[in-house]
């Protein structure tokens, strides 16, 4: 068995997720060899960084063609390096641009990706949610090619602590053939939304609400108790695409990351890309009519029951406590 | 210009799950099934373009017979025509292996777009449509939450769609027709059926195509062995009680136990 991790770069550093995904690689391979490669333009500092942690090599995937990131190339790369290492298992962080590559990557060599992976276990055994978290799915990779596997953010613990590892990774350099005409895709320059009035990610107290308000009209009993509060009020995903609070309110992956004193998740599931924006809060209370309902796992006091009922009496609780 | 949707049936968002016997599905005889989220607003976007540039939108949709009155809802929202892939045995295929079905149907389509959700609500694979754009050989980007086209009716028909990253961010990318776009929900709003397009989706064109006409499919490489409920990792404190003694509680409790009231 061999294993090689993709480590993404963010803000000229290798991500948070990259040595999460690194830990898995880790635990996957158990002694075998773990070979970690960057892709990039430019990508001699990544390297280095990498350099400092346990693996058995870095390899610099690199050319002109693989900056600004576009599927077509990384694909094509990807595909030249896996070739030439032929390792057993690679393994990604499952990130936006992850999504939108690896499965094309995996289908042109044969492959399934095993995606959005939270545990690992002998076997190996990949487990990945199902129903937007309310079930888990053991997975099993069959056949002989590679097998592909990107990992949840926050599912593995890793670091960027290079530990006491005394020498460095040795570092190699790896030319990927790439032809211009190859990339159909044109990428713009990332872009702010909106100008960001409100900013969630100071609030000491967060109000957030979700599909289980039903409507828009019922939105002024969680205003209210947002206001008995003195919090700020948030939203998951489908109260902003429906447009009934500003995109600037929303929380998760897509949205504002936040960590209050208090965050009170009202008639919100918790689905990973709503948890993975406020798993930090200090404090998390749900309200919630299913008692299953994954935002359950994360929260430190919660009340199964319908938030119609709930939240006016809450309200009105903290009114009399004041 | 010729675009192809592609919808899931899913079941219903608050639909009660029980896993079934074999621990390899869930049991499906009490549910009740809709249209994948997104790709309810991957038809809204094919319904607009064709509005601003004339053309069809055609529903695309594997699945077992109940999987009908999805595409109907579809056609009843404006869509077409709806191409049924009647399949019994989806679970038994991986991502690879349904895509392979969608390309089947789609390619002698030579649609100009094919669009289909990001992510199912149910398998959640988030895959379906970039494996898809590789099997049909066609560029694609994902995460897609608008879609501009320009001289829709020549064959250089360019396409700029707003692309989501992480955070609040956006991009925009650009690339010739005929390609794939994966649709995230948000960038529109979403339209409800009129009475009389209801009436008009009962006469529209709904072909049925066996999935085993399509070519057998390939043994599955990622396989789902068993179904299980995840297991809490922290201890919830669930306050019990009534609506107003519940309150109560958690008040009292937020103030001298969390301390953060
Ligand atoms: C790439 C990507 C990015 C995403 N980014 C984000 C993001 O940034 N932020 C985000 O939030 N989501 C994001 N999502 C969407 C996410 O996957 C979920 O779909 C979303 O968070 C669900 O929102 P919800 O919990 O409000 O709705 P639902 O999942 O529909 O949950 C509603 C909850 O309300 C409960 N409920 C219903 N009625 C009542 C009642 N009367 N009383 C009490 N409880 C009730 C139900 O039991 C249920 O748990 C993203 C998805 C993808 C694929
Ligand atoms: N059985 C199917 N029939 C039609 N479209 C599908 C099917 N399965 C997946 N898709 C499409 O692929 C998208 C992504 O699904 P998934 O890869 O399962 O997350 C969905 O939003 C649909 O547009």
């Amino acid at each position: 068995m061999s294993v090689l991790v993709i480590l993404e770069e963010r803000n000229g550093k290798i991500s948070r997720t990259s040595w999460e995904a690194a830990a898995a690689a880790q635990q996957l391979a158990g002694t075998n060899p773990v070979i970690a490669a960057v892709l990039g333009a430019q990508t001699e500092s990544l390297a280095a960084e990498a350099a400092a942690k346990p693996f058995a090599k870095v390899i610099r995937v690199e050319h002109a063609l693989l900056a600004p990131y576009t599927p077509d190339a990384f694909t094509a790369a990807l595909r030249q390096l896996i070739q030439k290492e032929s390792p057993t298992h690679i393994v990604f962080p499952h990130t936006y641009q992850v999504r939108d590559y690896a499965p094309a990557l995996a289908t042109r060599m044969g492959q399934v990706l095993l995606g959005d992976v939270i545990a690992i276990e002998d076997g190996p055994v990949f487990t990945r949610q199902l129903m937007q978290g309310r079930l888990n799915g053991e997975y099993k990779h069959t056949g002989s090619g590679p097998c592909f596997v990107s990992v949840q953010a926050g599912a593995f613990r890793g670091s960027d602590d290079a530990g006491p590892q005394q020498t460095k990774a040795q570092i190699e350099l790896f030319r990927p053939s790439l032809d211009p005409a190859q990339i159909r895709t044109k990428p713009g320059e990332p872009f702010r939304g909106s100008a960001q009035t409100v900013d969630l990610g100071s609030a000491q107290l967060i109000v957030s609400v979700g599909r289980g308000i039903r409507e828009a009209e019922n939105l002024p009993l969680v205003e209210e108790l947002a206001k008995a509060l003195g919090a700020e009020l948030a939203a998951s995903r489908p109260i902003c695409d429906n447009g009934w609070l500003p995109m600037e309110r929303q929380v998760g992956s897509s949205g504002q990351s936040v960590a209050p004193k208090l965050y009170l998740a009202v008639g919100i599931s918790g689905a990973i890309q709503h948890l993975v924006g406020m798993k930090g809060s200090q404090c998390i209370v749900a309200i919630n009519k299913d008692p299953d309902a994954p935002i359950f796992e994360v929260a430190d006091y919660g009340i199964v029951g319908d938030l119609f009922e709930v939240v006016p009496a809450l309200t009105e609780a903290i009114k009399a406590a004041r | 210009m010729k675009i192809i949707v592609a919808i899931k049936q899913v079941p219903e968002r608050d639909a009660p799950l029980r896993i079934a016997s074999d621990a390899k599905g869930i049991e499906e005889r009490e549910l009740q099934w809709a249209m994948n989220e997104p790709d309810a607003y991957a038809l809204e976007e094919a319904l607009q373009l064709k509005e601003k540039h004339g053309g069809e939108v055609v529903i695309v949709s594997a699945g077992p017979e109940r999987v009908g009155a999805t595409i109907r809802e579809a056609l009843a929202k404006g869509a077409d025509r709806g191409i049924h892939i009647v399949a019994d045995d989806l679970a038994a295929r991986d991502a690879l292996g349904v895509a392979q079905l969608l390309a089947a149907a789609v390619k002698p389509e030579s649609p100009d777009l094919v669009l289909t959700g990001l992510q199912s609500e149910d398998l959640g694979l988030g895959q379906t449509g970039v494996i898809l754009a590789e099997l049909l050989n066609l560029p694609h980007a994902s995460l897609i939450l608008q879609v501009e086209i320009s001289s829709a009716d020549s064959p250089q028909a360019q396409i700029k769609a707003k692309r989501e990253l992480e955070e609040g961010w956006f991009q925009s990318i650009e690339m010739p027709t005929p390609a794939v776009l994966t649709i995230q929900s948000g960038g529109n709003k979403l339209r409800y059926a009129t009475l009389m397009g209801i009436k008009r989706a009962k006469t529209k064109e709904l072909r049925t195509l066996d999935a085993t006409s399509l070519g057998a499919a390939a043994a599955p490489v990622a396989v789902l062995d068993k179904i299980t409920l995840p297991q809490k990792k922290k201890s919830t404190q669930i306050i019990p009680g009534a609506a107003k003694e519940a309150a109560a509680t958690l008040v009292e409790k937020l103030k001298s136990e969390a301390r953060v009231l």
